[in-house]
């Protein structure tokens, strides 16, 4: 029992509710919402460090003992991810504070934004099944007000569709549920794994976790993804980015925790479908990714493609490609992030987001120049930057488990990152400028840039300090290949 | 009695699945909210129906009714309530400010 778990839901929680009535004053809202992010913070920084001294920790909510009552778990995967969470929201949110417009944030902009926080820090640390469907759906209320705030043509008609696209995938989500409680009769992740390692994972038990990998591909836009490219180009930049860098992991981390804990008895059917999905994911988002000159869809089809390689990690499923997973996830979380403030502010710079009528930047914006360099190349796995571990392990664990084909997938996928981010730096930032008539004077960006520059910064000491991260990521990786201290730890108090 | 429903929860899955798949923008609202439905009977059924014992762990308690699926449920309906509304208000906004609740002309991206 550990209360310190229900720091990083009820943190956002309150402070949402205190920002609902300061609604109409901005500076205020700005001032109780930075507070909460850095208490945030901190609850998360404390979580890591308990879980790294003391192992899995556990809340009873109410005292009912698991497999009874609702309890909350914190493994390493889930602290560290929580961290990262809170971080660069932290940092989408000051970003925020610059670009993203003073009617908005009289229209509860803020108070979304941490019941998003809610949403996502609850589905992390969550331990039954039933309440990672309420937390993802506290996300994703948040997320459709987040995504049509402004009320502008394009983000209706986007957001139509993407709540169609997540009611339908909420509603085999429960179905599922039900076909899993009918056939073990409990929805504790723990108590699962072992019911179901007891009873052997049969055809019924298949059926189930191909429902549950439908759901969450869906969420997470592993192969599934033909909603994202559109829904993601509709909302602010400083949305798109918490939307980029969070709520596909979230779909990721169900995948990772499920496949890794409860239906991990036969991966040759499972995990070869979550690799097969993860492949196609690649090479379309890379399609994708290669065919588009409009920064909005080039760096979502990115996001793709990232959610592709995660995915390809989780599917071989070795102890190193697991450590690299839970890497590779935290810097990915990070760098989309960054890699969609710094998209925003070369559309803000260059006043289009069409690539073909850019060009010429580099002379007004160095330093965005040199950071779009910076995160492309962390993006690709240039090892002083954090995307450099992460691969590698991820990669040496495909080459151990003898999957050649995906490997060489996953290593091609690199260079498409590479190609597609690299054609954005040449063509907007060399060359001359298309249009010196449309060019007005210089855009303001020095708060948007120090935003990004932190984040920028964390990546840089990610990959310096690898070894040190490699230790926590390791020992999260250790609990999904050993599914016996996640279950020890919950349910043997 | 497990029969009857599993047929009920195919039937209106069915009609939502239908409804969902047409054009009309009010249609599809009705259908995701009659999906969602469907959805909660099963979760209803796949716990298996019992009549006549009341849903409690008693000291000598023969038989109770397992109390699990309808907390569920409950949840369940609340949040589907919540989204549909939304849905519609969302709907609504969206017929004011496009002039149309075809999907077809809805389609694609381009425009502001």
């Amino acid at each position: 029992m550990n209360n310190l778990l229900v720091f990083p839901l009820i943190i956002p929680l309150l402070t949402a509710v205190a920002l609902i009535f300061a609604h109409s004053r901005v500076m205020l809202q700005r001032w109780i919402n930075a507070t909460g992010a850095v208490l945030n913070i901190l609850a998360a920084v404390l979580i890591v460090r308990e879980v790294r001294l003391n192992g899995i920790q556990t809340l009873h909510m109410g005292g009912w003992a698991p497999p009874y009552g609702i309890v909350f778990t914190a493994d390493m995967l889930a602290a560290l991810l929580v961290l990262t969470t809170t971080v660069l929201s932290t940092a989408c949110l000051f970003y925020a504070f610059g670009s993203i417009g003073r009617e908005r944030e009289r229209h509860y902009f803020h108070p979304f934004f941490q019941f998003l926080i809610v949403g996502v820090n609850g589905s992390f640390l969550t331990g039954d099944l039933f309440n990672l469907f309420v937390c993802f759906e506290v996300m994703l209320i948040s997320s459709y007000a987040l995504i049509v705030l402004g009320g502008t043509k394009r983000q209706l008609r986007e957001t139509l569709k993407y709540i169609l696209v997540n009611i339908v995938s909420s509603t085999f989500f429960v179905a599922a549920i039900a076909y899993l409680y009918g056939v073990a009769g409990t929805l504790n992740m723990a108590h699962l794994s072992l019911r179901i390692a007891e009873a052997g994972q049969g055809g019924i038990i298949n059926v189930i976790a191909v429902l549950f990998l439908i759901v969450f591909a869906l969420k997470a836009g592993l192969f599934l993804f033909f909603w994202l490219p559109g829904s993601y180009s509709a909302p602010p930049t400083a949305v798109k980015a918490l939307f980029g860098a969070l709520l596909t992991k979230v779909g990721i981390y169900a995948i990772a925790r499920t496949f890794s804990l409860i239906f991990y008895h036969q991966p040759e059917l499972t995990h070869s479908l979550i690799g097969w999905m993860a492949m196609l994911t690649m090479i379309l988002g890379g399609i994708g990714a290669v065919a588009y000159s409009d920064i909005h869809r080039i760096i979502n089809y990115n996001v793709v493609i990232g959610i592709g390689f995660i995915s390809f990690g989780i599917a071989t499923a070795t102890k190193t490609s697991m450590d690299g997973v839970v890497f590779y996830l935290i810097h990915d979380m990070i760098a989309k992030a960054l890699l969609f403030l710094l998209g925003g502010m070369l559309i803000k710079a260059a006043g289009t987001s069409d690539l073909r009528q850019m060009g010429g930047l580099m002379k007004r914006y160095p330093l965005l120049g040199w950071m779009f360099f910076s995160v492309t190349f962390a993006l690709v796995g240039v090892p002083p930057l954090s995307g450099f571990t992460g691969k590698l392990l991820i990669i040496q664990g495909g080459f151990a488990s003898g999957h050649y084909l995906w490997t060489g997938i996953a290593l091609a996928s690199s260079l498409i990152v590479l190609y597609s981010l690299m054609r954005v730096f040449i063509g907007a930032f060399y060359g001359d400028e298309e249009q010196p008539a449309a060019v007005q004077e210089p855009v303001r960006l020095k708060g948007l840039v120090s935003a990004a520059a932190a984040l920028l910064a964390l990546i840089l000491v990610i990959g310096i300090g690898s070894e040190r991260v490699y230790s926590y990521s390791s020992q999260a990786g250790g609990v999904l290949v050993n599914p016996a201290i996640y279950t020890d730890a919950v349910l043997k108090e | 009695m497990e029969l009857m429903m599993s047929i009920a929860v195919g039937i209106l899955f069915m009609v939502g699945v239908y409804l969902i798949l047409t054009r009309s923008l009010l249609r599809i609202i009705l259908g995701t909210s009659l999906l969602t439905h469907a959805v909660h009977l099963l979760l209803l059924t796949m716990a298996r129906l019992k009549k006549g014992a009341p849903p409690l762990l008693g000291e000598h308690a023969s038989a109770y009714t397992d109390p699990v699926p309808a907390a569920l449920i409950l949840t369940s309906i609340v949040i589907s309530f919540g989204v549909t509304s939304f849905f519609f208000v969302l709907a609504y906004k969206a017929y004011q400010k496009l002039k149309t609740d075809d999907m077809e002309q809805l389609r694609g991206e381009e425009g502001e």
